[in-house]
């Protein structure tokens, strides 16, 4: 028997297969049966009600798709009497994902969302901060910190900062998330992208920019996460472009304890299920007790630190 | 790639499995006419039994021949027969995905998902029932000539093409029992005054309870005037980009009026079938 048991700053997760916010809803139960997964992760909720963004919301490029969704939300009313217990009949961890324009919002949606059902909060903190100038938080290490400390004091719950790959200070940012209070990193969202139709001149995406997810992102967000998990002393929950328990191992090796799974289960519902499946299996041939002897093995040699942190190109 | 798994899960408890992803070897994948090709699946007794008209299978395109279609690509069910085991799809071959569709040969797989989404409905108390259908339109529309049959309801399908050659399934709605009405725009009988003509024959007949249609925008306008002039109410399938089609990434939201307000829905969850009179024109 393998071990694919990982533990997530205290929260002990099955396996460390989970899906990403916004590509997951009670919907998928309709397909597979969710209590396989290692936790629950929903899709971002912002305090009031919002309408998302203008249609085409989606477009596929080259293996890999951008969206600009938005955050549609129904505010956090709704969540909280119709999604949060509708989770409670699984054992598995449910995680919420929320989000906020302002850090007073955020830190009273925050609190708001803190109740029994829910193991740990993931704050999305890739969103605009609309006092400042419309940068993401996440974008910058001050900002980070500031919201950080904010949330932190509006819960006792886990906290799981959502880093954004649209920042030239990932190390710098993920430290100060760490110092403002994060408990775990979730690494990353989408990467700001756009595409144009050459026919009509129109750019694909209703909002005419949109994030890359998908496959092409991976070099990326597996770059970040390893920079992450040799910056900060806190897990790192690796996303972005994962669809084969390959990819997984890779995450792990670089230094993830987990991941998330986003757009590989509009491709394949139930990828999730055969990643789970896959990596007992793999691990068993390997002859690995558990996943937890993966994590963080990558042989990257006595590295610069100027090395492991460039974010320019080599 | 992922494993494609070829079995029904078992049901977990409280919530019953409703959809399923599997792989279906091709039967026949051949042409219509010059726009269309008829897919023929075989499909397992225990998925066409979930079948409705008016539902979709997402369906996820073969990489091959130089496409590289990545998201999955939604498509009607055009017929589903569980006596035979097969499962019909109708499409126009209009981009990557569907030229991709157009390359699989009998014995290939195709991986689909599906039964998806909401099914058209018949009211029991809809005893003449007009389906007014164009172009690949036919597709999702012609199951329900069959659920019409089977209700023993009366049915006129009024099929509008650009030419003759490009009409389907006038046979097949002549051979469920359904008065078949043809017009086209190379015999210039298609445009909508005429269509309009037409309509409101079979309302004066009492022919008309209620209406079905589908994507064409000059249709809808039309319907909706005559629906709200005779107080008929009717039912459109509608399209939308879809990454998920399962409800899960809100991309494929259309607007609908409901009361004094406007209401963003779902096409792949809450449709493809909505409330004609709520639809809105585009
Ligand atoms: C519920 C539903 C049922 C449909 N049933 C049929 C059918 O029975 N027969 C048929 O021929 N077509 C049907 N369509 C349209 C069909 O999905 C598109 O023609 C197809 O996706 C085109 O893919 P492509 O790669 O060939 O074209 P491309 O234009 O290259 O596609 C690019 C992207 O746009 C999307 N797209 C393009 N056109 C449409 C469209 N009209 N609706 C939704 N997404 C679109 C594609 O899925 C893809 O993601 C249906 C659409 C929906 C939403
Ligand atoms: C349609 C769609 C909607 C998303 N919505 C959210 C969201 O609400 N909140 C969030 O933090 N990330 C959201 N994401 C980003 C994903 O959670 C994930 O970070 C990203 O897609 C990269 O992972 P992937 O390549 O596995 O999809 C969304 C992604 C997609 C494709
Ligand atoms: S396609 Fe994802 S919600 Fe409809």
């Amino acid at each position: 028997m393998v071990d694919l048991s990982v533990d997530i700053a205290g929260l002990k997760l099955k396996n460390p297969i989970m899906p990403a916010s916004g590509t997951f809803s009670e919907e998928l139960a309709e397909i597979f049966d969710l209590e396989r997964l290692g936790a629950h992760v929903t899709k971002t909720i912002t305090r009031g009600w919002r309408d998302g963004n203008p249609t085409p919301r989606v477009c596929e490029v080259g293996g890999s798709m951008l969206n600009s969704i938005g955050i549609p939300s129904k505010g956090v009313g709704a969540f909280l009497e119709k999604v949060v217990p509708f989770y409670r009949r699984y054992e598995t961890p449910l995680v919420v994902s929320i989000s906020g324009n302002t850090a007073d919002e955020f830190a009273t949606l925050c609190s708001e969302v803190s109740v029994e059902g829910v193991a740990a909060i993931e704050v999305n903190i890739s969103c605009p901060n609309i006092e400042e100038d419309g940068k993401a938080f996440a974008i910058r290490p001050s900002s980070t910190y500031d919201v950080m400390r904010r949330l932190r004091a509006a819960t006792d719950l886990p906290l799981w900062a959502k880093l954004t790959p649209n920042t030239g200070e990932t190390p710098e940012v993920a430290r100060a998330a760490e110092e403002g209070g994060a408990d775990a990193l979730v690494v990353a969202n989408t990467i700001l992208s756009m595409a144009i139709d050459i026919r009509s001149r129109r750019p694909k995406l209703g909002n005419l920019m949109g994030g890359l997810s998908g496959p092409s992102l991976k070099p990326i967000a597996l770059r970040m996460a390893y920079q992450c998990a040799r910056a900060t002393g806190i897990p790192v929950i690796g996303c972005g472009g994962i669809s084969t328990v390959e990819d997984v191992i890779e995450y792990l090796i670089a230094g993830a304890t987990a991941v998330q799974v986003g757009t590989a289960t509009f491709i394949h519902p139930t990828a999730m299920i055969a990643i789970i499946d896959g990596l007992e299996a793999w691990l068993a041939d390997e002859g690995l007790a558990g996943v937890r002897d993966l994590i963080g093995t990558v042989i990257d040699g006595e590295q610069d630190e100027a090395v492991v942190f460039m974010e320019a190109a080599p | 790639m992922m494993g494609v798994r070829e079995k029904i899960m078992p049901v977990q408890q409280e919530i019953s499995f409703k959809a399923f992803e599997m792989g279906l070897a091709v039967k026949s994948n051949d042409p219509v006419n010059g726009e269309y090709r008829k897919l023929v699946l075989d499909a397992p007794a225990g998925l066409l039994a979930r079948c409705r008209a008016g539902q979709f299978f997402h369906l996820l395109c073969p990489q091959s021949g130089g496409e590289t279609p990545y998201l999955r690509r939604p498509m009607s069910i055009y017929g589903f027969y569980p006596q035979s085991g097969e499962l019909h799809f109708l499409y126009k071959v209009t981009g990557a995905g569907t030229r991709a569709l157009a390359a699989l040969s009998s014995g290939e797989r195709l991986n689909v998902l599906g039964p998806l989404g909401v099914p058209f409905t018949i009211a029991d108390h809809w005893q003449d029932l007009v389906l007014v259908a164009r172009g690949v339109g036919l597709a999702t529309l012609a199951p329900l000539a069959l659920e019409a049959q089977r209700l023993g309801r009366r049915l006129t399908a009024i099929c509008s093409a650009r030419h003759p050659d490009y009409l389907m399934s006038t046979g097949y709605f002549a051979d469920l029992g359904a008065d078949v009405i043809t017009l086209t725009d190379a015999e210039g009988t298609s445009d909508p005054d005429n269509l309009e003509r037409v309509i409101e024959g079979l309302v004066a007949a009492g022919r008309a309870d209620a209406f079905y249609t589908c994507g064409s925008n000059r249709m809808l306008r039309l319907l909706q005037t005559i629906g709200a002039r005779h107080g008929i109410p009717g039912q459109i399938a509608l399209e939308q980009q879809m990454a998920c089609g399962i409800g899960m990434c809100h991309c494929c939201v259309r607007p609908f009026n409901r009361g004094d307000k406007q209401v963003h829905l779902r096409v792949c969850r809450e449709g493809p079938v909505f409330d004609m009179m709520e639809a809105i024109a585009w």
